[in-house]
């Protein structure tokens, strides 16, 4: 389940299983007959209103999207049979307007993606690596390397900004410069920064949840292998990645999800420009400079959601596992 | 955006993504061509080191500079616990400190509460799976997103006029004055902690829900035999069955209420008195050129997370010593 002290506590300490089973538990016939009786209409009642409650706020502000911007910014979303109007202007201009003064999400989108998308695979690749050494190899103090590492997911990242973009001033800012010079199409301000600070600050995390699945892989298999002549390559790409498939698949969405909503981490890396800046943090300079341009900041905060919401309702099943098990990252 | 930068964008990406790529496959080779004795060494350094690097480089060092620097003003020179005096005399950090508390105190308790209850409700019902999605949502949207949806439901309209703000629209209906929601002191700490508790309702829902269902029938048809009422057999069976589960739940949700920034950036900056530890950090160490008292900040939030750290540690202890 989730974390850590989690599955010393909760029923099934199997963090691991969990991971690749998910959290639902089967329940029988006899189960919901008693669990049933439990259910009044009080409870109806209560959980429609909460249900109502939690998904209006989405709900208006989707609404209002496509809502012209005279009557978005004169009625209410609520009035809209009484004043009717829908357009999709608010979206082409926020996503394709080039003119200065409109939000140009076109390019931020990019570069969320431009940034999400590495920012999942490196960490996931060598945090396996460093899971299955953790798991498989022995050497002396593994254990308390590993509990370390198992402490870091929690410490503030605030703790780390300033002294890192220090260094990233000082080591990483000549090699852009000199990458802008040989290859003139890449800005100065480039995904660099971001890509290793996403890695670093994601790897503690992901060691540990694929630790604890990588372990469970039976050991003949990995004899087996090594008794044929696989090189650790070999056995590592072949055998023990694809036989953790669903843990890393789990652990993936999380990280993907957890790097396109991130907004600290590039606020601090990005720069700002358009060159590298991802959604969130445009929007919330938009929420900043033009808190009332309603037309533009509901379109624009639907560009941003699209993305999580797919993730979140074709892949709910992974993510809830992932979301389960890494809640305490940051 | 140009057809150029786009161009660009996609070198870079593809471009990182192969140099990873051959960085990765130049260690297997080299591992490969290692002399045989010694090779359990070399294997293990391919595996462990990269990782290791990085996490001593972007997390180790960083943290124990950050914790000299709390001890530095301006300058950079040591200036012993001045940055803490300031802190806890300076009204509007001590302000940002009581924030913090408030956060800490209720976000867990309400959103683990509501949580729990709806968890109750809709066990078993018709349609659960719905009911859970509607609710769990927010937990995937960036917090960013969630302080825009939110900003608009608190949107002010002068009195008189149409609002377009949900919340002040409900405040008319019941004959009330429209109030400026975000501007107005201390009720704006109140309205953004609604919005966590938003976010994370639906964290606790879904873990308490799988416990819930976790906890034996056996119990629950005894309990009901003897007689008891659907309270009596909720307090003494179904609770004490997901205690563990409740411990996890608040002090997840509570380490991710101490860290909070993104929702008070993007709906106040801040600004009216409602700024948090978090926050105030970005702002002294990136806005205000005060890098010692941002380390400060950052220590002081590092202090507070780290009994939850020490806790969890001794769990997780435990657990491999039983492995």
């Amino acid at each position: 389940m989730s974390t850590t002290p989690i599955a010393a506590t909760t029923p099934d300490p199997d963090t691991g299983n969990r991971l690749a089973r998910g959290a639902d538990a089967e329940v029988g016939p006899k189960a919901k007959r008693v669990k049933r009786r439990l259910t009044s209409r009080t409870a109806t009642v209560a959980s429609l209103v909460i249900a109502v409650l939690w998904t209006i706020p989405t709900f208006g502000l989707f609404i209002s999207s496509f809502r012209p911007a005279e009557l978005i910014q004169s009625t209410g979303w609520w009035t809209i049979f009484q004043n009717p109007g829908f357009t999709f202007e608010n979206y082409s201009e926020v996503l394709l307007s080039a003119s200065q003064s409109s939000p140009q999400l076109g390019s931020y989108f990019v570069n969320s993606l431009a940034i999400a998308i590495p920012g999942t695979i490196f960490p996931l690749i060598l945090g396996a690596m460093a899971a299955y050494s953790f798991a498989w190899m022995k050497f002396r103090g593994s254990n308390w390397l590993f509990i370390l590492i198992f402490a870091l997911q929690i410490v503030p990242l605030q703790m780390a900004l300033l002294p890192l973009l220090q260094m990233f001033t000082t080591f990483l800012r000549p090699l852009q410069n000199q990458l802008h010079d040989v290859l003139p199409m890449i800005p100065e301000q480039n995904y660099l920064p971001v890509w290793i600070a996403h890695t670093m600050f994601g790897l503690p995390l992901i060691i540990f949840l694929l630790h604890n699945f990588i372990s469970e892989i039976p050991g003949e298999v990995i004899e087996a292998a090594r008794v044929d002549g696989a090189s650790p390559g070999q056995i590592f790409f072949r055998i023990v990645l694809p036989l953790a498939l669903p843990a890393i698949a789990s652990v993936a969405i999380f990280q993907f999800l957890w790097v396109w909503n991130d907004l600290l981490v590039a606020l601090i890396f990005s720069g700002g420009t358009q060159d590298v800046a991802p959604l969130t943090q445009r929007l919330a300079e938009l929420t900043g400079t033009r808190g009332q341009d309603w037309q533009r900041l509901t379109a624009a905060a639907f560009v941003s959601l699209v993305i999580p919401l797919i993730v979140f309702f074709s892949l709910q099943r992974y993510f809830v596992r992932g979301l389960l098990a890494g809640s305490t990252k940051g | 955006m140009t057809t150029a930068d786009l161009i660009g964008k996609i070198i870079q990406v593809v471009g990182g993504l192969a140099i990873f790529a051959a960085i990765v496959g130049l260690l297997f080779f080299l591992l490969d061509k290692a002399p045989r004795r010694g090779k359990d060494y070399w294997q293990l350094v391919v595996f462990l080191a990269p990782a290791l690097i990085l996490v001593i480089l972007g997390l180790i060092y960083p943290a124990i500079r950050t914790s000299l620097l709390a001890f530095t003003n301006n300058q950079g020179d040591f200036n012993g616990l001045n940055n803490f005096v300031w802190m806890f005399t300076q009204p509007a950090i001590l302000n940002t400190l009581l924030n913090t508390v408030i956060w800490v105190l209720l976000v867990p308790t309400i959103s683990t509460t509501v949580g729990l209850a709806y968890a109750v409700f809709i066990d078993k019902s018709r349609g659960e799976k719905i009911y859970k999605a509607l609710v769990f949502m927010p937990m995937a949207i960036s917090m960013v997103g969630a302080g825009i949806i939110w900003k608009f439901v608190y949107d002010y309209r002068q009195s008189g006029t149409q609002q377009i703000g949900l919340l002040n629209q409900i405040v008319i209906w019941f004959g009330g004055e429209p109030v400026q929601w975000l501007q107005t002191s201390p009720i704006n700490t109140f309205l953004l902690i609604v919005v966590m508790i938003w976010i994370q309702t639906g964290f606790a829902m879904v873990v308490l829900s799988a416990a819930i269902k976790a906890v034996p029938v056996e119990q629950l048809e005894a309990a009901e035999i003897d007689g008891t009422t659907p309270w009596q057999r909720f307090t003494n069976v179904t609770l004490p069955g997901i205690r563990g589960s409740l411990v996890v739940v608040i002090t997840t949700i509570s380490i991710a209420t101490l860290k909070v920034f993104d929702i008070v950036r993007t709906m106040t900056a801040g600004n009216f008195d409602t700024s948090v530890i978090a926050n105030e950090m970005y702002t002294q160490a990136f806005r205000a050129a005060e890098p010692g008292r941002g380390s400060a900040l950052a220590l002081v939030l590092f202090i507070l997370v780290l009994p939850i750290v020490i806790y969890n540690i001794r769990v997780m202890r435990k657990q491999r010593e039983i492995r």
